[in-house]
């Protein structure tokens, strides 16, 4: 990281490798919880993974900005100080201009503050290195959370419900259409069969991330 | 009493923390490897949420929620604080994690050396925090609560335990490359997510 450009090579490549090579969802197995639970549509997907990204952002930049005065005994402390107060303004945020989908959203906007993604980068990134660079980090891990999360909410909503954002794309039967939808989509275990699949693929056309056991 | 024993089987089988919710997935995966480090997890899991539910619901309805602060001085009683309670449950449960912590490491160092980095990690489960959150949302009383912290910890204990049961099986069998370690593991979750799905049709 020695580079003075405020965007060079270095920066570019902590913004994007987490986007696909090093995906936190697919690769670090990071943050799984809220990815099977929000995304049974996809506008609940796209508002959970900017409000991840967001946090997951400024977390980064604070964390990186206090590093050097932050005893490490009280460390995670610290940490949890700050992304439990940034995930405070996100769900006010999301109550003040998106209430509807903050009541949908329910206890998975408080959950945020315990998702690996948000503390792994905190602990395994920010604490190393400087703000500016964090901060892309976060970003980046960010939006390989939003990435996972919009494409299987993608299949989720339209093989579930034959809809994408709410928009009829497949005409069911129940509305004269001819699509009988699939409603093992819409329930719980098919984001685990999709986060599954999606690993499968990954690993398959990245062999040097399969495991042993 | 029939009312809190159908809130702990509800939290029990038919809203499993860890099937149905599909929460602290993170140590669900990486601590279900043995059977006995996924029962330990979840003992552990058990008394931290026994612990932080109840005294969260306390902080809650003592200090936070509009007109709780009243007993200070009649001007404080319009002051609505609910938005600091994310804050506050986080810091509890930190807390009620170090107890454990240390009781563990006093009483049973064996547990403590397998759990090893899991166990200060129980303190950003999402199992914990979203017990004091669900405990929130759906405006549960003390007792309710001291149920709810009971029954959500024992179901997601069960799921750890079995979802460990499974894998210790699951290694003689002959996985597709890609799919082995993750892959397989979430498809196994989904396949016993299925199967506590029956307990939907129960009605107490």
């Amino acid at each position: 990281m020695t580079s003075t450009a405020v965007f060079g090579k270095p920066q570019r490549a902590t913004l994007l490798t987490p986007v696909v090579t090093n995906n936190p969802i697919g690769v670090q197995v990071l943050g799984i919880c809220s990815a099977l639970a929000v995304t049974t549509r996809v506008d609940k997907a796209v508002v959970m993974g900017i409000g991840v990204t967001i946090v997951t952002a400024f977390a980064n930049l604070a964390v990186s900005m206090v590093r050097n005065y932050t005893p490490s005994s009280i460390r995670i402390i610290v940490q949890l100080a700050i992304i439990a107060s940034l995930v405070i303004m996100v769900d006010q945020f999301l109550k003040a201009y998106l209430f509807e989908l903050s009541l949908e959203l329910s206890v998975f906007v408080g959950l945020i503050i315990t998702n690996c993604i948000v503390m792994g980068r905190a602990e395994g990134f920010a604490m190393q290195n400087p703000p500016w660079i964090s901060f892309l980090d976060g970003i980046g891990n960010g939006l390989g959370y939003a990435i996972v999360l919009l494409l299987v909410a993608l299949a989720r909503e339209l093989i579930g419900a034959g809809k994408i954002l709410g928009v009829v794309v497949l005409p069911v039967t129940t509305d004269g259409g001819w699509y009988v939808p699939n409603g093992l989509m819409l329930l719980a275990p098919s984001g685990l069969f999709l986060i599954a699949l999606l690993v499968w693929l990954l690993r398959t056309w990245k062999p040097e991330l399969q495991e042993e056991d | 009493m029939e009312h809190y024993l159908n809130l702990a089987i509800r939290s029990i089988f038919l809203e499993n923390m860890a099937l149905a919710f599909f929460l602290g997935m993170c140590s669900f995966l990486a601590c279900s490897k043995k059977v006995e480090t996924a029962l330990g997890l979840g003992v552990a899991v058990v008394f931290v949420q026994v612990l932080t539910v109840p005294l969260n619901n306390v902080i809650l309805h003592g200090l936070l929620t509009e007109g709780a602060l009243a007993w200070i001085s009649p001007r404080l009683a319009h002051v609505d604080l609910t938005f600091l309670a994310f804050m506050l449950f986080i810091s509890t449960i930190a807390a009620a994690t170090q107890v454990v912590e240390m009781a563990v490491d006093r009483f049973a160092p064996k547990l403590y050396a397998t759990l090893g980095v899991f166990l200060p990690l129980i303190a950003v489960n999402c199992v914990i925090l979203a017990g004091s959150l669900f405990m929130q949302e759906r405006d549960y009383t003390f007792t309710e609560s001291v149920v709810y912290g009971v029954g959500s910890g024992l179901g997601w204990a069960l799921a750890i335990a079995a979802m460990a049961a499974v894998r210790e099986k699951l290694r003689y069998s002959n996985v597709p490359d890609g799919l082995r370690g993750l892959g397989i593991t979430f498809m196994t979750a989904g396949l016993m997510s299925i199967a506590f799905m029956m307990f939907s049709g129960i009605q107490l």
